[in-house]
């Protein structure tokens, strides 16, 4: 575990970037550090590979000072991504990626077929290996970035706002990675951003810091959406935490109505019960069940129903796995009000009306509320010193 | 052939002799040049504030005259190639200090912290990752300072006859033998030339990481014939 204790960074001229921070980074987590520019977190982040040295407190790694070993000994056991990659511009992807391998003495043949095998795990093409850095494209570099980090399987992760100089595609492509690698390697990830969507996207914890390098709150996301500690926090967190809270609630409980489901091929009577569900619109889908649109169930006639004529559904949820931020979208996108919840398949599971979505998101926040009071009930003075470092 | 070559007897050597000679006087400086610059260009990148001294005290040196060098070195070190090659390589670091410093100083900032971050230590990072990185830009500087140095070769021909190619020209202006001039010429032009092409052969080979300016032209013309299309 990394600790951070009343850390303070004074610089000569007197600025103070980071203030009496204390920290608990848990083990194979994302922790991220957020805050507007000048918060410190940057700084942060360097004093614990010792980029930057702290003027005034300790950083303890596994319980150890991290002044005990050699600077350069701690860094090759941290791996580094920086914001645009930082590539050896004169090394191919391969060397690029064997650097620290190399450092550590690894043998040239050991190091490379590590580095094909780290390729592969970030998603990068074998045959990139030979290319240089210029002939990459910005996510690709950001992907030889991470590989690079992670050659020596260091079982820390620093990372710097690494996706921040990439489009909002790639970046979200590179968050997802980013999540899936840490749920194969259980890496223990410093994550800095300005972004406070990717900091609730990426975190276990967020920590987030204000100007003039205080902590204003470190909390699991949720929770920060939930119960913001201060103005500074809620106003940094935007207009929309409500809705963004709801990615936190999972659609499992919502009631997914599978009666006004046709066919395309739907026989007369197949159209005639459905329409009993007296629903204002029925869900027509192709043979296989992908939802095709919806129409208003007397516009339906069988053997005449034409894919060109339905009203559009805007975009389906995936039921169960995706959250009540996703259906709430899906029925907010559609022009009829109701989402469509398909399978990982892409086949129509059920229809859901924008009221359901409401209601369960309503019962969702009562159920979280009911939750955290049963869990302050035995000990007051833990929630308070949870919310309010 | 062999007559267009021939030369005057108290010159004492063959036409391709004076060229090895030139090429010799003129790259020997360059290279004594390059080492000095070096450490010269290290110590201001790392104090920042000696830069402009050092800039200021290589262009001075720059603006002696030849002729005002080589009579001060004749009392030190004689009518001698090394009276010729010492201002030459004093006046290669008016350009070559300044493009090893542009040059490394142009290593961008995230390469330099994922460097440090690594784990490598300074004389490491300087060796394996800034000068590297700073090898376009010092070739750059070579070019220039190699084809300035094989024109300046020539003016040693004023202290007993220690200017290779620019002997030529003063026997072809003696003998009044416009042949021997133009041989004088030609060849010095020549010579630069190839030197420069040597360099930037040196440049291609050494830097395979860089975007090809061929590669780009390839490029334009294929969008060019995609926007014709």
């Amino acid at each position: 575990m990394i600790r951070i204790d009343s850390v303070t960074k004074r610089y000569p001229d007197g600025t103070v970037a980071v203030d009496r921070l204390s920290l608990e980074i848990p083990d194979r987590s994302i922790t991220v550090l957020v805050g507007p520019s000048g918060c410190g977190k940057t700084t942060t982040l360097r004093m614990i590979n010792r980029m930057v040295e702290p003027s005034e407190g300790t950083i303890l790694i596994d319980g150890v000072d991290s002044r005990q070993q050699p600077v350069n000994t701690l860094r090759r056991s941290m791996g580094y991504v920086i914001q645009n990659a930082g590539l050896f511009q004169h090394r191919t992807i391969l060397d690029n990626i064997a650097t620290v391998p190399r450092m550590l003495g690894w043998g040239k043949e050991k190091s490379r077929s590590r580095a094909r095998e780290l390729m592969e795990r970030v998603g990068l093409d074998a045959t990139l290996a030979k290319r240089y850095p210029y002939q990459l494209s910005g996510g690709q570099q950001q992907r030889v970035g991470v590989a690079r980090a992670l050659a020596a399987d260091p079982p820390v992760l620093l990372m710097d706002e690494p996706f921040s100089a990439v489009d909002p595609v790639v970046r979200k492509g590179l968050q997802d990675e980013l999540l899936r690698i840490q749920e194969e390697l259980g890496k223990t990830i410093v994550f800095v951003t300005h972004d406070i969507d990717e900091a609730v996207k990426l975190g276990t914890m967020v920590a987030v810091m204000r100007t003039g390098g205080k902590l204003a709150q470190f909390a699991p996301p949720a929770e920060l959406l939930s119960r913001p500690a201060d103005a500074f926090v809620e106003d940094f967190l935007g207009a929309d935490r409500g809705i963004r809270r709801l990615s936190f609630f999972p659609s499992a409980g919502l009631d997914l109505l599978t009666a006004p489901i046709v066919a395309v091929d739907a026989t007369a009577e197949q159209i005639t019960a459905a329409g009993a569900a007296d629903t204002p619109y029925l869900l027509v889908t192709d043979a296989d069940g992908r939802p095709l649109g919806w129409s208003e169930p007397r516009d339906l006639t069988a053997g005449e129903i034409t894919a060109d004529r339905l009203l559009p559904y805007g975009r389906p949820f995936v039921a169960v796995t995706d959250s009540l931020r996703a259906a709430l979208d899906c029925a907010v996108l559609s022009p009829t009000g109701w989402a469509v919840a398909v399978d990982t398949s892409g086949r129509a599971t059920g229809v859901v009306p924008q009221q359901a979505i409401g209601e369960a998101i309503r019962g969702a926040h009562a159920q979280t509320a009911a939750d955290e009071a049963r869990d302050a009930e035995p000990d007051e003075d833990g929630k308070a010193q949870k919310v309010a470092p | 052939m062999s007559e267009l070559f021939d030369l005057p007897s108290d010159l004492q050597n063959s036409y391709f002799g004076l060229v090895a000679l030139h090429l010799r006087e003129a790259l020997i400086p360059v290279l004594v040049g390059l080492l000095v610059a070096l450490p010269v260009a290290q110590l201001c990148v790392r104090l920042r504030w000696l830069y402009a001294p050092v800039l200021w005290v290589t262009t001075v040196l720059y603006a002696i005259p030849s002729l005002a060098f080589f009579v001060i070195l004749i009392d030190y070190t004689g009518l001698s190639e090394l009276t010729v090659m010492i201002p030459l390589a004093v006046y290669s670091l008016v350009v070559l200090v300044p493009a090893i410093v542009d040059g490394v100083r142009s290593v961008p900032q995230e390469t330099l912290a994922a460097a440090t971050a690594m784990g490598f230590g300074p004389v490491r990072r300087y060796v394996q990752v800034q000068l590297p990185i700073a090898a376009p830009a010092i070739i750059a500087g070579l070019r220039v300072a190699s084809v300035s140095s094989v024109s300046l070769v020539s003016v040693g021909m004023l202290i007993g006859n220690e200017g290779a190619l620019g002997n030529l020209l003063n026997s072809g202006l003696t003998y009044n033998q416009p042949r021997l001039i133009w041989l004088s010429v030609v060849g010095t032009a020549v010579l630069a030339l190839l030197v420069d092409a040597a360099l930037i052969g040196l440049r291609v080979l050494l830097t395979p990481w860089m975007p090809r300016a061929t590669r780009k032209n390839d490029a334009r013309t294929l969008a060019v014939k995609e926007a014709a299309r």
